[in-house]
């Protein structure tokens, strides 16, 4: 009978927790790790990439996304579009092609495979005859001409992939009609180029390694000219007007050659080696674009001096007199420029160029070539990303004095809007104002907006100008001298080589009300900012804080601290530093906590915590947390590890040094580059070697770093007794131990003048010994207490101070409820020792009811070393839900996961992207858009003889049915969630 | 000592008994001793001693002082008296006596037959470091037993071991490797989790019921199939203060015999009997957890509470002087700068003031045996001292929660 009982009651709780809970990931932020391909759809105006892992992402307008996986693990190495149409072809490195369309489905595009296909060739062949090397998408948009190693170029025709082996291109065809005279005529090679003339579509032109170009005839099936370039070959253009064929080869030089009906024996035309005298690297691509009035555009990669400049990775732009070689931060993937009209045909515009990290656009059309800002794709990487801090429901005034900052850096973009427009973002908007800070290695924080499906960067904070750092003035990396050659002009903001590691930010909080921001850094530096509309020249007195408070045996033997500028520094309008706490010893902050009402901040590093009155600017407790048997605390990080990442880092910054200095090092360097490799695989060999096994013992108070300060927490509640509430600091160690104290603060009208003190209170030593990763205390109603301010701006109900307070401390191993004042254990929930997982992260969120707008509850979100996020119900501590979520040998995912207020999520998935997911089933931040097929098709001549008119009707037309297509969406979608829940409680009534 | 008695009495024994150098001499139902308590008295009434505390020892076959505190010690004894059963009895406030292996025999030859009981002289103790120490009855403790053998297969076994009040290591180390299974479809090779090895001089070790390469199937009644090395050992760890695994021992030659299937199981020829009886006689004294580990409710067990008296045994200290607040303005303003304390103040306000290193050192000295979550003490005014004492009268083996 009680567990029938029972069991309607949990039905009852499993229906709800459907409503509240589900698990999605919904985008990816931030640039592809590895990119390796990419492709642009000028009909479309949508830029593919593709990555190393086999990842296929496509981008248009912002908010507009897709995102498709290879089966296969094999990295993409081209992706082309087809003409005018929705679909695109990629090739991976396993020789395999694959079909992609963009398919509608209820008012949505989503991004499918429809077909994959690898040539076979004759039985018996070598595999380097179907060995695909070059695709060139007809604009036919029906067929596919794959040349390979071997030197064919075969015809498919699409989508179907179907070989038409009679209108194949062998090899044999191709060598009987070279020229006798033709020096390489034994072996032609592989096919490196196919291009198509763009006045006439029969026409492909197809390059040969070995420096043939051979224009063919499609219908006639014979060749019509033979190009006999020498050089090897690196890239093929037909310019277009179809006149002139360019080449670029692997000697630095490009070529220009007429292209004469039925003249067989034509000569170049012009030949150049741009940056000769001295041996050059290859030109691997080059394009030539007309303009209206006036020369054309030349763009070409590489091509640089070998001896001193081969290192460079750089586009060059010639127009006019302007000649720039932009120099980018790594290595060029592929580039491609955006041409102004309707039709795609006028001037260029601007130069998008995928480099290995990052996409960099360039206004063609503005003076001096500016960079455009990416609403996406932003490296979020340009410095490691060492913390990440998540602030949800800006308000309006923060949110507007945080752009306005942010827009005085940016002064030096274009002001031209971004030019990739395709496809629509369907995404409603979202429905509050949310930022995601990052801390970085060199000091920075940077401010994302995350509100949407663009982690659109803000505003950059740097700290560095607080402290003399190693960073050399001299080192200026920016513009070359006067009169350089060539010219060369840095592009990009990846800069991964950081002066001085100590500047890494490791924590930050910021309070959305006030607008004070507290950052804590690897060298014991804790700031305090607020922010400033204005500049404002300032000196940052620092206070140094002794941790150890007369600890005998220690002996720190990690860095030092950082060194202070004590003249006053600009620092432009923004966050400016007000306060600057330096621990000692200098070890990394591990906890930080700032309340904004109280004016407090509270910092913890591995040897104990304080307590700092950035009002009064002093430090109102200092606790040290050492255990005198704690090893490694007492002599600093690890020798061995910091060294190779200190001569790894040391020999980075040789080489950047290098490259702007003299050219003799280079050698040198780059043998250092690859000993310093060397030296880090025989380090990650050893660690591998090792013998897995595990020693199974119990936790004893002397394990390593036991008094590490994990946690630290504020909260107005009853410390002493249940009749008084007062502030109170929590803090958590390694060893499992929790400090509180109670705080006195001063009436506000004696907050300058008189002191706060805190007191001890209470000490609580977890018997299992695991570390505090989190300390909540819970209100009468059993919802967790609101953050410092939020009740005073009416965005919180204030908490219920009637009923009992209860303290959650949260260590790796178990949730705990005690009463307060009086602390006894009330309940718990065992993690490790039921399913052998650790908490990593934790936050608390709130969920809503899908269904019942005005339902919601509290939770613990919970990220697990098993990469497992979990919710627990507060305050009973119950299991709710369990998604797998990061893969376990993900470590520096799970490390770097951030949650919500809302239930959602962020980690990185690689140094330079955040994957997004998201527990609730009300705060979904995903992309949501559509992409439709262009109208035209037929034949080119159809295409391009079409009047101007015909396409702007066309628009409007377009625009009334967008309204209409809109409505569509809203109702399918409202239907779905209907219908959906209906489902649910179906399923769940039977 | 040839009794008269020795060839009539098979209904009942003899006894002597000595105390304070004063023996007595009487018979009892070998079939009907009763229980200990009931002993207890009749040897109370029988010297003529009521309401003295005292330890009752005896000697069994192999001369070994053993002590009788219990009723299942006491039938042991009872049982063992062959036919003649001697009985030490001493003062409880007297220094202990050390119960040992061979320790009688060795006493007898020190002292002679006749020789008085000194009471737990100095020299007995030194001269019995040589032996196997035993503790006092009361500070008895269960360091491993095997449970639930008689709902686990013969080839399975469940240890128990018991971290708790030693200072020795747990001392394993486990490893990943393969599992050969006997399934429906054929042998199947699955991933397991294997002991690698034991640290010599550790608990597993000395326990003797592990061993290297047992294949471990459950921590703690919870399954371990699909978890990985590092969960198992994360489970492990967060378990060890009352650590039961479950093990499939690569050596299957000593496993545990059910009685009642040991005439139908061919094998059991080579199983010895004294690791039949050995283990039978672990099993006669049921633990707790033998009744709420069922391999089948592994469920219950973790998510159930009836395992979790010593887990709650978190230390917290409260600072409660604060109540009264114009009395301890004084300690209020020491302890705001308490850190910058001169020591000359931590004795008035030793709670507050007490330096970290202090704090952690409690549980390492007291804290293991610290436990009852019963035992509360309210503790404002005295010193470090007197509740370091009376806390160690009080504290208890199961858990606990102090308030000082």
């Amino acid at each position: 009978m009680k567990r029938f009982r029972r069991h309607g009651q949990e039905s009852q709780r499993d229906r709800l927790k459907q409503e509240l809970f589900q698990f999605n990931k919904t985008v990816e932020h931030g640039f592809p790790h590895q990119p390796s391909a990419l492709g642009y759809s000028p009909s479309l105006q949508l830029l593919a990439i593709g990555t190393r892992s086999g990842a296929i992402k496509l981008y248009g307008a912002p908010g507009v996304e897709f995102m498709g996986l290879h089966d296969e693990n094999a990295a993409v190495t081209q992706v082309h579009f087809m003409p005018h149409q929705v679909e695109l072809v990629t090739l991976l490195d396993d020789n395999s092609l694959h079909m992609w369309t963009l398919r509608g489905h209820k008012g949505l595009s989503e991004l499918l495979e429809i077909g994959r296909f690898t040539l076979t060739g004759p039985p018996g062949a070598p595999p380097s005859v179907t060995r695909v090397t070059a695709v060139l998408a007809h604009t036919s948009g029906e067929l596919l001409l794959l040349g390979t190693e071997g030197g064919h170029v075969f015809i498919v025709e699409v989508p179907g992939f179907r070989e038409l082996e009679e209108r194949n291109i062998s090899l044999d065809q191709v060598a009987a009609s070279v020229p006798d005279d033709y020096i390489g005529r034994r072996n032609l090679e592989h096919v490196e180029a196919l291009q198509e003339n763009p006045i006439n579509p029969n026409q492909v032109v197809i390059g040969y390694g070995r420096g043939l170009m051979v224009i063919w005839d499609l219908e006639k099936r014979c060749a019509i000219q033979h190009i006999p370039a020498t050089q090897q070959l690196e890239s093929v253009w037909w310019t277009e007007d179809g006149s002139y064929i360019l080449s670029s080869h692997s000697d630095g030089s490009y070529c220009r050659w007429m292209v004469g009906g039925e003249d067989v024996n034509d000569e170049e035309e012009k030949s150049d080696i741009p940056y000769g005298h001295f041996p050059c690297k290859a030109i691997s691509k080059i394009i030539q674009l007309p303009t209206e009035e006036g020369p054309p555009f030349l763009l070409f990669s590489g091509g640089m001096p070998r001896a001193s400049y081969g290192d460079r990775h750089c586009i060059t732009v010639i127009h006019c007199k302007t000649h720039v070689a932009l120099d980018f931060t790594s290595r060029i993937i592929d580039f491609f420029v955006i041409r102004d009209g309707l039709q795609h045909t006028g001037d260029p515009s601007a130069l998008v160029v995928l480099v290995e990290e990052e996409l960099v656009v360039i206004d063609l059309q503005t003076d001096c070539w500016p960079v455009i800002q990416t609403p996406y794709l932003v490296p979020l990487h340009s410095s490691a990303i060492t913390c990440s801090h998540h602030v949800s429901a800006i308000p309006l005034k923060l949110w507007e004095r945080v752009i306005a900052a942010g827009e005085l850096q940016n002064t030096h973009y274009s002001k031209k809007p971004w030019p990739i427009t395709g496809g629509q973002n369907l995404a409603p908007d979202p429905p509050q104002r949310d930022l995601l800070l990052t801390g970085h290695e060199d000091g920075t924080v940077h401010f994302w907006d995350a509100s949407g499906v663009c982690l659109y960067p803000l505003y950059k904070l740097s700290t560095a100008g607080v402290f003399h750092t190693d960073a050399d003035p001299n080192d200026n990396m920016n513009q070359g001298a006067e009169g350089e050659w060539p010219p060369f002009r840095k592009v990009g903001c990846f800069d991964p080589y950081s002066d001085d590691p100590r500047l890494g930010i490791q924590k930050i909080h910021l309070c959305k009300y006030s607008g004070y921001l507290t950052v804590a850094g690897t060298a014991g530096q804790i700031l305090v900012l607020e922010l400033n509309d204005e500049a404002a020249e300032q000196t940052v007195e620092a206070k140094v804080v002794d941790l150890l408070q007369g600890q005998e045996g220690f002996r720190w033997k990690g860095h030092t601290r950082l060194d202070v500028r004590e003249e006053p520094v600009l620092f432009p309008p923004g966050f400016q530093p007000f306060a600057l706490v330096q621990c000692q010893p200098p070890a990394v902050v591990t906890a930080l906590t700032l309340h904004s009402e109280w004016k407090l901040v509270a910092f913890g590093t591995s040897h104990g915590f304080g307590l700092y009155d950035y009002q009064q600017k002093n430090t109102v407790l200092i606790k040290c947390t050492l255990n005198p048997s704690d090893q490694l605390a007492m002599e600093g990080p690890l020798s061995r590890v910091k060294s190779i990442k200190k001569s790894l880092r040391q020999s980075f910054r040789r080489i950047r040094r290098s490259r702007v200095s003299l050219r003799k090092h280079h050698v040198n360097n780059t043998a250092k580059l690859q000993e310093a490799n060397a030296r880090l695989e025989a380090e990650l060999a050893e660690m591998e070697l090792a013998p897995v096994q595990r020693k199974i013992e119990a936790r004893s108070s002397d394990d390593s770093f036991t008094g590490l300060v994990r946690t630290l927490y504020f909260a107005d509640t009853f410390l002493s007794d249940s009749s008084h509430n007062t502030p109170s600091l929590w803090a958590g160690t390694n060893g499992g131990c929790v400090f509180a104290y109670m705080l006195r603060l001063p009436p506000v009208e004696h907050r300058a003048d008189e002191p706060v003190t805190a007191q001890p209170a209470k000490e609580i030593q977890l018997m299992h010994r695991a570390p505090v990763v989190g300390i909540v205390v819970l209100d009468g109603h059993g919802a967790p207490l609101p953050e410092p301010l939020e009740v005073a701006h009416d965005l919180a109900r204030s908490p219920d101070m009637q009923g009992s307070h209860q303290l959650l401390v949260i260590s790796e191993e178990q949730f705990k409820v005690f009463t307060l004042p009086k602390v006894s254990a009330k309940m718990k929930l065992k993690l490790t020792a039921v399913d052998g997982s650790r908490v990593r992260r934790v936050g608390v969120a709130w969920f809503c009811s899908s269904r019942t707008e005005d339902y919601g509850e509290s939770g613990l979100v919970v990220l697990t070393n098993q990469g497992d996020v979990h919710v627990v119900s507060l305050p009973h501590v119950k299991m709710q839900v369990q998604y797998p979520c990061i893969r376990r040998e993900d470590v520096s995912g799970i490390a770097s996961c951030v949650f919500t207020k809302h239930g959602q999520g962020f980690y990185l998935i690689s140094p330079s992207e955040f994957e997004r997911f998201s527990l609730s089933t009300c705060y979904l931040v995903e992309p949501r858009c559509l992409v439709e097929a262009p109208l035209h098709s037929g034949s080119s001549s159809q295409r391009r003889s079409q009047p101007d008119g015909a396409s702007s009707t066309h628009r409007t037309r377009q625009d009334s049915e967008d309204a209409e297509v809109l409505q569509e969406i809203q109702k399918s979608l409202e239907g779905d969630q209907t219908s959906f829940l209906e489902n649910n409680v179906k399923s769940a009534v039977a | 000592f040839p009794s008269p008695h020795r060839t009539t009495t098979t209904h009942k024994k003899e006894w002597i008994l000595r105390f304070e150098a004063e023996y007595r001499r009487f018979a009892l139902k070998r079939n009907g001793p009763g229980g200990f308590q009931e002993f207890y008295r009749l040897l109370q009434t029988i010297h003529r001693i009521p309401g003295v505390d005292v330890l009752l020892g005896y000697a069994d076959v192999h001369g070994d002082l053993l002590p009788i505190n219990n009723d299942d010690n006491f039938h042991k004894a009872v049982s063992s008296a062959n036919p003649l059963l001697r009985i030490i009895i001493t003062k409880k406030e007297d220094d202990p006596v050390v119960f040992a292996t061979n320790s009688l025999q060795r006493r007898k030859k020190g002292l002679g037959l006749t020789g008085l009981r000194t009471t737990g002289s100095g020299s007995t103790h030194s001269k019995n470091k040589s032996g196997l120490m035993i503790g006092l009855p009361q500070n008895f403790r269960q360091i491993s037993s095997i449970i639930d053998v008689d709902i686990l297969p013969e080839t399975h076994r469940r240890v128990r071991l018991h971290k708790h009040g030693t200072h020795k290591p747990l001392g394993f180390y486990i490893r990943d490797g393969v599992s050969v299974r006997v399934t429906p479809q054929g042998v199947e090779k699955v991933p397991g989790v294997f002991i690698s090895r034991l640290v010599r001089g550790g608990l597993a070790e000395n326990t003797g019921l592990l061993g290297v390469n047992d294949e471990i199937l459950e921590v703690n009644g919870i399954d371990v199939a699909g978890k990985s090395l590092d969960q198992v050992t994360d489970m492990m760890v967060a378990n060890s203060h009352n650590l039961i695994v479950t093990v499939k021992p690569a050596n299957q030659r000593n496993n545990v015999v059910h009685r009642g299937s040991k005439s139908s199981v061919g094998n059991s020829g080579s199983v010895g009997s004294a690791g039949s009886t050995g283990s039978a006689l672990l099993h006669d004294s049921p633990s707790p957890a033998s009744q709420s580990n069922p391999i089948t409710a592994s469920n219950s067990t973790a998510e159930g509470d009836s395992d979790d008296e010593d887990d709650d045994a978190d230390l917290i200290l409260e600072n409660d002087c604060l109540t009264p607040y114009d009395s301890h303005r004084v300690a209020n303003s020491n302890s705001t700068n308490l850190n910058r304390d001169s020591p000359s103040n931590r004795p008035h306000n030793f709670a507050v003031g007490r330096p970290f290193p202090q704090s952690v050192s409690l549980p390492n000295s007291i804290g293991a045996s610290l436990s009852d979550s019963s035992v509360m003490m309210s503790n404002h005014n005295g010193n470090p001292s007197h509740t370091a004492s009376s806390s160690q009268e009080s504290m208890r083996e199961d858990g606990n929660t102090i308030t000082l």
